[in-house]
């Protein structure tokens, strides 16, 4: 089991995911300076296609959607991660609580879980949404965490199952370590490849659901971000008159995202089952198998 | 036609890794002969697993066989295509794993595992499978009635022994047995065994029995051989073998295995 | 078990008196009583499912009796104690778990793994105290610290990883150890260097040791007494040498028959005798029986019971 990011960095698919996630962070970081001015100032005529003074054109209300775009992703990367982060923590928490004390907390926890599981979440997102108006960020990430958390509890709570049977956790009771320090200081560490895989598939859930909300015009059509860059694209009717920026640039952004942590999950999945990497002996030993076989058909 | 039923010759077996490869079995070369109760002898890691896997070309990636011959009644193994080792596997060659008695499907009854065998090597039909297979419960000693049981009214034991049975339903020349009763305790162990024995007597077969527990090779085997290492270290007739080793590690095996003290002299309940 | 051979009464550290343990329907230990002195140890052999672990379990107290009493030092345990006199159990009754892989956190060195043993329940004060004596108890468990206090259990071999055991079983200064199968997952040419640690250990820490095994050749090795169990009950025990020379329960003289010899080759046409008296034993010795006979000085035979 490695625990260390050499190990993470060896895997090129990492690589390739880190590199796509921190570049769109440092932009967004550094917006004033890789798109300096406001985002929602008005500085050409409506609907430019992309050109060499607007490298993605401009929106119905004649906004740089370049601008749009590096600006935008504070909001819809900060919300994302920050929300991911919570799904995960939430779950997380849960699933270790439930999974390691069992009996009745464990019934009462699964049972939550299975409820705010069974609940269709966008619809319930769109209901809880539409009971407070027009939402801001942090409206919007305690909705997304607290109906999308059970995922991330069902999985931790079998694998701290399967760890709290451990000879290891029953060495811990005999010489006396109290139960707190059994979950979040002996077992924790043992989860952090399926934390990992939870975190990223938090996060893309978290982006894709706020941009969601936005788009269905229940964000702050005041705040920019790559959701409510796609609700402005929509109602001013962008596909439809051809300006295909409009709608792809918000799109891009997305994609790119959760390219890079996907990138990143399948690390977390081959960190966490040998079995699946794929490293250069395997693909030697189907090589070498295949041409052996050939070789006795024809010998004969 | 010689004595020989098995005969392995300068068998080397490499595990592909990143950088090159690791070799677990080094130019090993033995012979089993017809009707002969062969071991295999040596502490995890030491490669005989591998050269169980090897014979009947069943290794795993990254295992791979890189030289020397495998020869069944003269005939080379490693050089059969797919198609025509299928046919040795099983019909011929056996094999019966440590935790073979895990290995029966648990949603099927034994007497249609027992078809499901039959029927691919010999294509014998369903009451034909069952006869065969109340004639093999019989020979390890379980009932045969019990045959339309599933694999779960079974103890550990009786399943591993249901393996055996049906292994030896095919009637095979050799038989490879790696560590099949370490995971069973001592008299469940000797059950089997003395079994394994008797059947052998009677039907004639060769057996390749791999294990760590030197003691129990040399009350079962006529021939055993210790492995270190990837490397066959000692080769010869049990008695000599026990009493007077040739190599440094196959003294410091027989020396590291605790034994009952002398005076425990059993007359015991089977004199 | 009888203490009256020594001239000197030494108390039982633990004395288990008529213990029952029955999961629903199953009676997994039928009225078990035996004792634990320091720097002795008793092995208690029996093959799976007889209830040598359901015991072991029952005196680390991650078990508890369904009926019959637990001793320790004198003072009966009861059943749920006060979490001060459990915590203080805690450090007196330590484990050497079968498995040495699982029983180490991977995520952690075996630093930390003896480390906190110490912290819980040593007044050891500043840090250099502390490496001092995770120094100490590596060295009495034949490991050098320095190459092995930074290492994670991965990095290690089956033998060290059971020595790291030993080590932070040890590290607690415990009266009783309880080792449950410590080498039949290891390499055989290793198997006689644990037990030998381990008999080293017991004198030299005066420890009271419960050695479970299947494998009764190894309780010669660690153990001045022996308890032959077979579903849920004893059946005979006492001192080892006199059981595992003059065996007098059929079931014993089972097991014994069934260790591996190289002297006593198979012989063929056996089997189905074999078979025949090994069930046949099995079922005389499984009915419950409250009947003790005393064969020798230190040496008991449970009487075969009826079956119903």
């Amino acid at each position: 089991m490695n625990f260390g990011l050499r190990s993470l960095l060896n895997q090129k698919k990492a690589l390739a995911g880190l590199l796509i996630v921190a570049v769109l962070w440092l932009m967004a970081l550094f917006a004033p300076i890789v798109a300096p001015g406001e985002p929602g100032a008005r500085v050409g005529r409506s609907h430019q296609p992309p050109s060499i003074e607007h490298v993605m054109g401009t929106t119905k209300m004649g906004r740089d959607v370049y601008r749009q775009l590096v600006w935008g992703a504070r909001s819809s990367l900060s919300v994302g991660f920050a929300t991911g982060i919570a799904i995960t923590v939430l779950g997380t928490a849960i699933g270790l609580v439930a999974g390691y004390v069992g009996g009745r907390t464990d019934a009462m926890l699964d049972l939550a879980t299975n409820a705010v599981l069974v609940v269709p979440n966008m619809p319930l997102l769109i209901l809880l949404a539409s009971f407070a108006g027009t939402v801001g960020p942090m409206t919007i990430m305690t909705i997304i965490a607290l109906t999308s958390w059970p995922w991330g509890a069902r999985m931790t709570r079998s694998q701290t199952m399967a760890l709290r049977n451990r000879d290891f956790v029953t060495a811990s009771k005999m010489i006396g370590e109290p139960a707190w320090r059994i979950i979040f200081v002996e077992i924790l560490p043992n989860l952090t490849t399926l934390i990992g895989i939870n975190l990223v598939g938090s996060i893309i859930y978290a982006i894709v659901a706020q941009t969601t909300l936005e788009y269905l015009g229940f964000g702050d059509p005041l705040k920019v971000s790559w959701g409510t860059m796609l609700y402005n694209a929509q109602n001013s009717s962008a596909i439809m008159v051809g300006a295909w920026w409009d709608i792809g640039v918000p799109a891009l952004g997305i994609a790119l995202t959760g390219l890079g942590l996907a990138l990143l999950n399948f690390t977390f999945d081959e960190i966490a089952n040998p079995q699946l990497r794929s490293g250069p002996a395997l693909t030697r030993w189907f090589r070498l198998t295949r041409a052996r076989n050939r070789e006795l058909e024809l010998g004969r | 036609m010689s004595d020989n039923l098995l005969e392995i010759e300068k068998l080397n077996v490499d595990y592909l890794v990143d950088k090159g490869e690791f070799r677990a079995v080094k130019d090993v070369s033995f012979n089993i002969g017809r009707g002969e109760i062969f071991g295999l002898a040596g502490e995890s890691g030491c490669g005989k697993s591998t050269i169980a896997y090897a014979i009947t070309r069943l290794s795993k990636a990254p295992a791979w066989i890189s030289g020397g011959s495998i020869r069944l009644d003269g005939q080379d193994l490693l050089r059969l295509p797919e198609r025509e080792l299928q046919r040795i596997r099983w019909k011929r060659v056996g094999m019966v794993f440590q935790s073979a008695m895990n290995s029966l499907n648990p949603l099927m009854r034994v007497e249609a595992q027992f078809h499901d065998v039959l029927h691919r090597h010999t294509g014998c039909s369903r009451e034909q499978s069952r006869v065969r297979g109340e004639e093999m419960f019989r020979l390890v000693g379980i009932p045969p009635h019990r045959i339309s049981d599933y694999p779960h009214q079974f103890s550990g034991g009786m399943r591993q022994r249901i393996v055996i049975a049906i292994c030896l339903a095919l009637r095979p020349e050799l038989i490879i047995m790696d560590e099949p009763t370490t995971a069973l305790d001592v008299v469940v162990q000797r059950e089997i065994l003395e079994q394994v024995v008797d059947l052998q007597r009677s039907y004639g077969f060769s057996v390749l029995f791999i294990t760590h527990d030197l003691h129990l090779m040399a009350q079962l085997c006529q021939r055993i051989g210790v492995m270190l290492k990837g490397e066959l270290v000692e080769v010869g007739d049990v008695r000599q073998v026990a009493q007077a080793p040739q190599h440094d590690y196959t003294r410091k095996l027989w020396n590291a295995i605790p034994k009952l003290p002398d005076n425990s002299r059993l007359t015991g309940v089977l004199a | 078990m009888k203490a009256e051979t020594n001239p000197v009464v030494v108390e039982a550290v633990i004395r288990l008196e008529e213990i029952q343990r029955n999961f629903g329907p199953v009676h997994a230990l039928k009225g078990v009583s035996f004792s634990l002195f320091p720097g002795r140890a008793l092995a208690l052999v029996g093959e799976s499912g007889c209830g040598k672990t359901t015991c072991a379990r029952i005196i680390a107290r991650l078990d508890r009796p369904t009926g019959g009493k637990l001793f320790f030092r004198g003072q009966e345990l009861a059943a749920r104690g006060i979490a001060k006199d459990e915590h203080l159990y805690r450090r007196e009754v330590q484990m050497v778990f079968q498995d040495p892989f699982s029983s180490l956190n991977p995520a952690f060195t075996v630093s930390h793994h003896l480390s906190r043993p110490l912290q819980l329940h040593r007044q050891s004060g500043s840090r250099a105290e502390l490496t001092e004596e995770i120094a100490r108890v590596l060295a009495s468990v034949g490991l050098e610290p320095e190459l092995t206090t930074r290492k994670f259990p991965h990095e290690l071999s089956g033998g060290q990883r059971q020595r790291v055991n030993i080590a932070r079983a040890l590290a607690v200064a415990p009266s009783v150890l309880v080792a449950d199968e410590p080498t039949s997952m290891l390499d055989v040419s290793i198997r006689k260097d644990i037990l030998d640690l381990l008999a080293k250990v017991k004198r030299e820490n005066e420890l009271a040791m419960l050695y479970i095994t299947h494998d009764i050749a190894t309780a010669a090795h660690v153990a001045e007494e022996i308890v032959v169990m077979f579903a849920g009950q004893m059946v005979e025990w006492g001192d080892t040498d006199t059981v595992l020379s003059d065996p007098r329960h059929p079931y014993t003289r089972l097991l014994l028959s069934a260790v591996p010899d190289g002297s006593r080759p198979f012989v063929t046409g056996g089997s189905a005798r074999f078979l025949e008296q090994a069930e046949k034993i099995r079922s005389l010795s499984r009915p419950e029986s409250a009947v003790i006979e005393q064969v020798g000085p230190n040496h008991f035979i449970r009487a075969l019971g009826v079956s119903n």
